[in-house]
């Protein structure tokens, strides 16, 4: 693997930072075209109901409307995933939740969309609706969908239970009894939402003829075509996505909520249609992440050892069937090397927007109750919670809790950077309690191309198709220049429309500087083997006899010094009389992405009076194998442990008794502002991981998954009274003083 | 409902344009003069991204009618700096690595420049509470604090 490098680790500045500072950059709700029409969607002002009948004859009477439509305009499809989506975009039959659209006016503008809007007449019949987890589980719940229950599951849960796991090895129950100690505890978290700032926009052109364009702010454009595709019927090659740059994902931007919707409008009404959702449809119809209610049962030796682990996670995910649960389960105990070990999850509908991922999806509630049974434990041992840690943590060679064998990880040098920081021998003040926390993800590999052309003046341009949601177009521009021995700024990377690159997923699960990566650096050793190649045709020796050092070809073998070196820019100022333009491309599924871990150690102060929490100090340390660009992987711990702090202290969805959703704005819910928080200090710790020829681990979702029992920790002792609900807002603190 | 006609300044330039009656400023910008850096993040003044200064006082361009601004100087981030000459916030931002997305940019832009015109030398908590209405949920806000301090700095002729 290589370790000496020239670009990598260096923090050049970002290529759309000047865009971005200037008010330039181009975000999903910027693009205007002429002649376009203002999109707007109707929604349920019900949790459930029967869609009786729509009117929308005097929506369409209306003096500027040109399109209006509902769920009949939209036909069925044959995947079950695709219907789900598509019926979340536009209800067909029953509106599932608060805020669920049930029908879609275009208008030549927004105020007359929003008139057509409320001449539009819906009749419902409202329905027994269920919002709680534990409640939507229980049998006799008003169930969503009939026939998605998960196989193998009994009588003793609803049908709104439409999926199980279990991981793990060993016994638990063996483990219990060889404890010292052993502690059992209920906990609840609130689903919260990905709080980009950018709501969802798009400007969609779908003609007769089945050829369309899409411009829309997403993590996915290839999953956005892919998607609406299939549901407008058309071939994926007449449907060209561009991504615009993209105010905040998060997760929340890897499925689709309006583009089928404004497509569908603008076929029907012959012309462009832009669809800009308001914060709060943000809120009601987008995103959010699940709510849990999780019980975890952890037996110790009076020495700190593990000796059996066992959690039951229900997560509730919304309106529609959907799997994200395993990846709570499979988080659980994946710190801990552990003999006996269990994890087990429910996935569960409710009336409720249908669930998305959120940073490291699934985990950070997991592992919040793990980790603050772990330090209940402690305290009640009278163990050093790092100590503790220490002597369970997951190694290489450690079988992990979900069934994988760790190769390099470095949960153990995260430990030990903790224990010898600073922070942790800092003195405390009164009220102030001190809470550590481990946190792991997965990290994703995937499908993914690059293209890359040598240009005739040195300069490299290359196109990916991931969406750039923390940096990532500097970063592969860095990994290209360290693989080609050329300057950063000689190089400008894109992300191209489905139309110039092959396909590439998602922007998600921390893969894009992994899996781009090695393309990239693929893309680099074939443009490399050809110039190469050129450079032996000059010389006319063997291209084997040709070598590629600090960016120029040179001659190797009995050749050696035959002749000068030919920089990349020289053999491509020649490559028209060579054999004509260099390029070089890669595509491919990289699996082996390194799994991540992190330990957040956090000081929070609790106002007796007034319940209010304040984060005093907050340190994160973070395996990500290979900084390329320290500065964007500080941003993401930063970033991901603020996210946590909100988790922790403020944010939840409200929902009343009659099932509507109490807070759909950011007055109500509420994510951190800059007066909340302290610095938040980054350790970046490099452990390579072995599957990367530079040693990258994806860094983006870890720092999400310790700040929950990090904070909880730190508030049960600054408090000496420990919660077992998220958010810890300052009432619920107040009530448990 | 006929339009008003409404002459004003944006960024030094004179502009006129005609508008609803219920028209936001923001709208106004975006739709009407093409400024598309003044961002709507929420549309009831809670998130700062379509932050613009109103005769030098900041405000949320959402809440404002374009209607009320007739014979107002206005600034966006359009009129902040160019690509040729930064302003030090911007410079700083970048150099510290400060955005990611960059939705919450041009906002966090205006917001500490109308900051550093009445405070030329504030503390960190200073600029946190200033900055408190202008939601960035990327960072942890960590980097823009640091960059909003270093170019306030260089402003003073300390570390220029």
């Amino acid at each position: 693997m290589k370790q000496d490098f020239k670009i990598l680790g260096t923090r050049p500045a970002r290529p759309d930072g000047l865009d971005k500072v200037t008010g330039k950059a181009m975000f999903g709700a910027d693009k205007s075209v002429t002649g376009m029409l203002h999109a707007r969607i109707l929604r349920s002002p019900h949790a459930h109901a029967e869609i009786v009948s729509i009117d929308t004859s005097k929506a369409e009477a209306l003096a500027g409307v040109k399109a209006v439509i509902t769920g009949d305009d939209f036909a069925d499809v044959e995947s079950r995933w695709t219907r789900y989506t598509m019926q979340n975009c536009m209800a067909q039959g029953r509106a599932l939740y608060d805020g669920h659209a049930v029908a879609a006016v275009a208008a030549i503008s927004k105020t007359v969309a929003a008139k057509a809007l409320k001449l539009i007449e819906v009749e419902y019949s409202v329905l027994p609706h269920v919002t709680d987890v534990d409640e939507a589980m229980a049998p006799g719940a008003p169930v969503l969908h009939e026939g998605v229950k998960a196989r193998k599951l009994g009588d003793d849960v609803s049908g709104n239970t439409v999926g199980y796991y279990s991981f793990g090895h060993g016994n638990p129950e063996t483990g219990f009894a060889e404890a010292d100690e052993v502690i059992e505890r209920t906990f609840k978290t609130a689903a919260v939402h990905q709080g980009y700032i950018e709501p969802h926009s798009c400007l969609a052109d779908l003609g007769g003829d089945g050829r369309g364009e899409l411009w829309c702010s997403t993590q996915g454009h290839y999953m956005v075509r892919e998607v609406c595709s299939e549901i407008l019927g058309i071939d994926a090659s007449q449907l060209r996505v561009t991504a615009s740059e993209i105010g905040g994902g998060f997760g929340g931007k890897t499925t689709v909520f309006i583009e089928p919707v404004a497509l569908k409008l603008s076929q029907k009404a012959g012309k462009p249609v832009k669809l800009v959702m308001s914060r709060e449809e943000v809120f009601r119809a987008s995103g959010p992440t699940m709510s849990s209610s999780i019980d975890v049962k952890i037996g110790m030796s009076k020495a700190g050892k593990i000796k059996g682990a066992h959690a039951k996670l229900r997560y509730q995910g919304g309106a529609f069937p959907y799997q994200m649960v395993m990846m709570g389960a499979m988080s659980a105990f994946a710190a801990y090397d552990l003999e006996h070990v269990q994890a087990e999850g429910w996935d569960v509908m409710t009336n409720r927007p249908k669930m998305i991922s959120y940073r490291a999806p699934g985990a950070p509630m997991a592992v919040y109750a793990v980790e603050s049974v772990m330090d209940e434990l402690c305290q009640k041992l009278g163990l050093d919670p790092i100590d503790t840690r220490l002597l369970n943590a997951a190694r290489e060679g450690t079988k992990s809790s979900y069934g994988p064998t760790f190769k390099a990880i470095g949960l153990v040098e995260a430990l030990e950077a903790a224990k010898a920081h600073p922070h942790y021998s800092a003195p405390l003040a009164p009220n102030t309690g001190r809470g550590v926390s481990c946190g792991f993800w997965f990290n994703f590999g995937g499908q993914v191309s690059v293209s890359m052309a040598i240009n005739a003046d040195g300069t490299v341009s290359l196109i990916e198709g991931n969406p750039d949601i923390g940096g990532s177009r500097a970063s592969i521009s860095m990994m290209a220049a360290e693989a080609l021995g050329i300057e950063y700024d000689r190089i400008r990377t894109i992300v191209g429309d489905t139309a110039s690159v092959g396909f590439s997923d998602v922007t998600d699960g921390s893969r894009v500087t992994f899996a781009v990566g090695i393309a990239t650096i693929n893309a680099a050793k074939a443009a490399i083997k050809e110039m190469c190649k050129r450079a032996a045709k000059i010389w006319e020796i063997d291209a084997e006899a040709v070598e590629w050092v600090d960016g120029a070809a040179q001659p190797t073998g009995h050749n050696a010094g035959d002749f000068p070196p030919m920089s990349l820019a020289e053999i491509a100022a020649i490559s028209g009389k060579t054999g004509g333009p260099i390029a070089g491309h890669h595509e491919g599924a990289p699996d082996k992405a390194g799994v991540s871990f992190g330990v957040h150690m956090v000081d929070v102060e609790v106002d007796p009076e007034t319940g209010f929490t304040s984060i005093k100090r907050y340190t994160a340390f973070q395996d990500v194998g290979k900084a390329i660009h320290p500065a964007y992987v500080e941003g993401q711990i930063q970033g991901g442990a603020v996210q946590g702090i909100g988790w922790a202290l403020n944010e939840e969805y409200i929902y009343g008794e009659d099932g509507l959703l109490q807070n759909p704005g950011f007055l109500d819910y509420r994510i951190p502002v800059a007066s909340d928080l302290p610095m938040i200090e980054p350790v970046i710790i490099e452990v390579p991981n072995p599957g990367h020829p530079y040693g990258v681990r994806g860094c983006g979702e870890t720092a999400i998954v310790p700040p929950l029992a990090a904070v909880a920790n730190g508030v049960a002792q600054a408090m000496g009274v420990r919660m077992f609900e998220l958010p810890m807002s300052p009432p619920k603190i107040l009530k448990a003083l | 409902m006929s339009k008003i006609h409404v002459t004003t300044q944006v960024n030094g330039d004179a502009v006129e344009f005609l508008c609803e009656p219920d028209e936001t400023l923001l709208d106004v910008l975006r739709d009407r003069l093409n400024l598309t850096g003044a961002k709507e993040g929420c549309g009831t003044g809670d998130c700062g991204a379509c932050s613009v200064t109103l005769n030098g006082r900041l405000v949320a361009s959402c809440l404002v009618l374009g209607a009320e601004v007739a014979g107002s100087a206005i600034e966006t981030v359009e009129g902040v700096g160019t690509a040729d000459a930064l302003h030090p916030i911007q410079q700083h931002l970048l150099d510290h690595a400060a955005l990611q997305c960059g939705i919450c940019t041009p906002g966090i832009i205006v917001a500490a420049k109308a900051l550093l015109v009445q405070n030329p030398d504030p503390s960190e908590g200073e600029v946190r509470y200033w900055l408190a209405g202008n939601l960035c949920r990327c960072t942890g806000y960590d980097k823009i604090i640091r960059a909003v301090l270093s170019a306030a700095a260089e402003m003073r002729g300390e570390n220029a």
